[in-house]
């Protein structure tokens, strides 16, 4: 196992209260595999990511309670010097938005450069060397000349892919995408997710894969796992989610999206909003919103099921969810 | 399949082109950012009109144009037959009145400082004839009704409810003053998944209670099919292609469009073995500089010394003119071949 996250607690501590952003977040990723984790905003996909990039904003964030195992050694125990090590190097992380990420006042050449100078101690023509190979890697074309351009100069499928060759050039074991295409444009999108794939297989690396779009998780992962007020409400294998979601929040997802090869009626919406991580409904989270709410959702709150081997569930009423969209 | 039979809005080669200028004290025009370069198209009553397209095409620069936001630099837009491009003053106000907008960003486009009551109240301000003063907070409660949001919180400012809420406010401010037309500049792309399905059916039955025409600007190709009747495709400025959504979606002719189309993401991953996929390669080019003849032919895989010469027209290509199927719709490609790109669905619940 290439990565595993156990039970892991997040909260931050704001004026106005505790936010409790992830609480009890568990998954694993294997070398060479893909791993969506999907959500909406303020489902706790991106704190529980920076938490194990060890990026978190801290103070406000804090981790509270859990381990993160990577390559068997647990992170949380590791002073903020080794972790640094373990950063770029081991583990990698894409953004969404690659202009505010990326340095404006360097050159793309030089801030891939850097990565070779401070990691591998090289010198800075040869680190120089390495950035352009990096970006014909990553197919920009004319990588020579543009070595010396500024962040600004390139478009926006451009920089995701100096974003992409930055997280790749000291060849780490996971990378981590947190909406890597959601700021472009569709024909760009496929070019973007089609480059990461492709270097992913290459290096047998493994890839966690943070996004809201169901397509974009259909197209590519192995795994995925949804997330709802911090907590894991379903886990399982790509196919088989889409096929029958065990969870009522998965099957109100997959049935609120309108789809491209047909012309539907009335839209599914899910009611309500999502809860305010201060107050989180007790018992199951989304028991306010859930068509099959029951007074046991209100009090208990649902364990991860297992469904099958490599299948999970938090709802006490997985059977019935089931068995709804196979009938 | 022509075009219904009541148009409320014709739009007639319109065009709009920013002036680049250098120099400070004696400006000199450069060059100029062709935004819409010449496009064409009418909106039935009643009916939803879609238009897609990726980032700079010139998509959201249409929109202000129909709402006269911007003057544009030739072309008509007429509504009801009546040029509205030409109008000012009293008769421009009027003509307003009918056509409204709604916005894409919820969180900018509501003044935090005024309560929901005022928001939605402030066209009753600019436009008194529409409602009298007495009546005008029994209309605001109405609205929030509507739009289903609790009518006592006329008092409450914008940040106390989520982007979906947010979004509801800004269609009753589009709904306030009764239009016939509603622009909609990407109303949903700001909000979560579960939030865009209930604003969408929203804006599904709002039409059919006001009987609503609306220009529905998007970049999200499903959602766009969800909602529209028919379906313009943008690319640099211009509709490449329109047609009925199932002639856009099941039948595209313009090659833009069949790549557009099979770059979306399926929510099935069954799908992504067996399905044929366009990668186009490049950038969309700078709208200032437009490649001569066809504007698609740099990104085009099937781009001949033809398309450099000459510029295609929207127009019925003309192998399909004799044709009656649903591949015969205005297309701007000299080389237009119909190719299936979209699955033709199975296994989902089959559309009466």
């Amino acid at each position: 196992m290439l990565l595993d996250v156990r039970d892991l607690h997040v909260e931050f501590r704001t004026r106005d209260g505790v936010a409790r952003a992830v609480n009890g977040v568990s998954y694993s990723v294997d070398a060479g595999e893909t791993l969506a984790v999907l959500g909406e905003s303020g489902s706790g996909k991106s704190v529980t990511a920076q938490a194990v990039m060890g990026i978190l904003d801290s103070p406000p964030g804090r981790i509270t309670g859990g381990e993160i195992l990577f390559q068997g050694q647990d992170l949380l125990t590791l002073k903020e010097e080794e972790r640094r090590k373990v950063r770029g190097a081991r583990m990698a992380m894409i953004f969404q938005d690659a202009l505010s990420a990326l340095n404006p006042v360097l050159s793309v050449g030089d801030q891939l450069g850097e990565m070779f100078e401070v990691h591998r101690g090289m010198s800075r023509k040869d680190a120089r060397a390495r950035a352009v190979e990096l970006m014909d890697r990553v197919r920009i074309p004319g990588a020579a000349q543009r070595v010396r351009d500024y962040p600004h100069q390139f478009s926006g499928g451009m920089r995701q892919r100096i974003m992409i060759a930055m997280a790749l050039a000291l060849e780490p074991a996971l990378i981590i995408a947190d909406e890597p295409t959601t700021a472009l444009d569709v024909t760009v999108q496929a070019q973007v997710m089609d480059l990461l794939a492709e270097l992913q297989r290459e290096y047998r690396m493994g890839l966690i894969l943070i996004t809201h779009d169901l397509g974009v998780v259909a197209d590519v992962a192995d795994r995925i796992a949804v997330m709802y007020a911090g907590r894991i409400v379903e886990t399982a294998p790509v196919h088989d989610i889409y096929k029958a979601p065990a969870h009522p929040y998965t099957r109100g997802l997959l049935d609120s999206i309108p789809r491209l090869d047909q012309k539907g009626q009335e839209l599914y919406a899910i009611k309500g909003l999502p809860p305010n991580l201060m107050h989180i409904p007790a018992g199951c989270a989304f028991h306010p919103r859930c068509p099959m709410a029951r007074d046991e959702c209100r009090t208990d709150e649902p364990p991860l099921h297992e469904v099958s081997a490599e299948r999970g569930s938090a709802c006490h009423f997985w059977r019935e969810c089931l068995d709804e969209r196979t009938r | 399949m022509s075009a219904p039979a009541e148009p409320v809005l014709e739009v007639d080669g319109l065009v709009k082109h920013y002036p680049l200028t250098r120099g400070v004290l004696f400006k000199k025009q450069i060059g100029a950012v062709k935004a819409v370069d010449g496009v064409d198209f009418t909106l039935g009553r009643g009916e939803t009109l879609g238009i897609v397209g990726e980032s700079g095409c010139g998509k959201s620069t249409v929109a202000k144009l129909l709402c006269n936001l911007e003057r544009p630099t030739a072309g008509a837009i007429r509504y009801k037959g009546e040029d509205i491009t030409k109008l000012s003053g009293r008769a421009l106000k009027a003509v307003r009145r009918n056509i409204q907008m709604v916005f894409q960003d919820p969180y900018t486009s509501l003044n935090p400082r005024m309560t929901v009551g005022d928001i939605i109240g402030e066209p009753y301000e600019i436009h008194p004839e529409a409602a009298p003063k007495g009546d005008r907070r029994r209309r605001v409660q109405e609205l929030l009704d509507v739009v289903g949001l609790n009518p006592e919180y006329v008092n409450r400012y914008p940040h106390q409810f989520s982007g979906g809420q947010r979004q509801r406010i800004g269609i009753a401010r589009g709904l306030a003053l009764r239009p016939e037309v509603i622009v909609a500049d990407e109303p949903v792309s700001a909000l979560d998944v579960s939030v865009q399905a209930q604003v969408i059916n929203l804006l599904d039955r709002l039409q059919s209670e006001f009987e609503l025409s609306y220009v529905f600007i998007a970049h999200d190709l499903s959602i766009v099919r969800h909602i529209s009747d028919r379906v313009g495709v943008m690319y640099l400025g211009r509709i490449v292609e329109i047609g009925r959504d199932a002639e856009i979606y099941d039948h595209p002719t313009h090659p833009y469009t069949q790549a557009l189309l099979s770059a979306v993401p399926v929510p099935d991953p069954e799908a992504r073995e067996h399905r044929e996929r366009i990668i186009l390669s490049g950038d969309v080019p700078s709208p200032t500089d437009i490649p001569s003849g066809c504007r698609f032919r740099t990104r085009c895989w099937k781009a001949r010394e033809r398309c450099a010469l000459e510029v295609p027209q929207l127009a019925v290509p003309a192998e399909f003119r004799l044709a009656t199927g649903p591949a015969a719709h205005d297309s701007a490609c000299l080389f237009a071949e119909e190719k299936q790109v979209v699955p033709v669905d199975g296994a989902g619940p089959e559309a009466p």
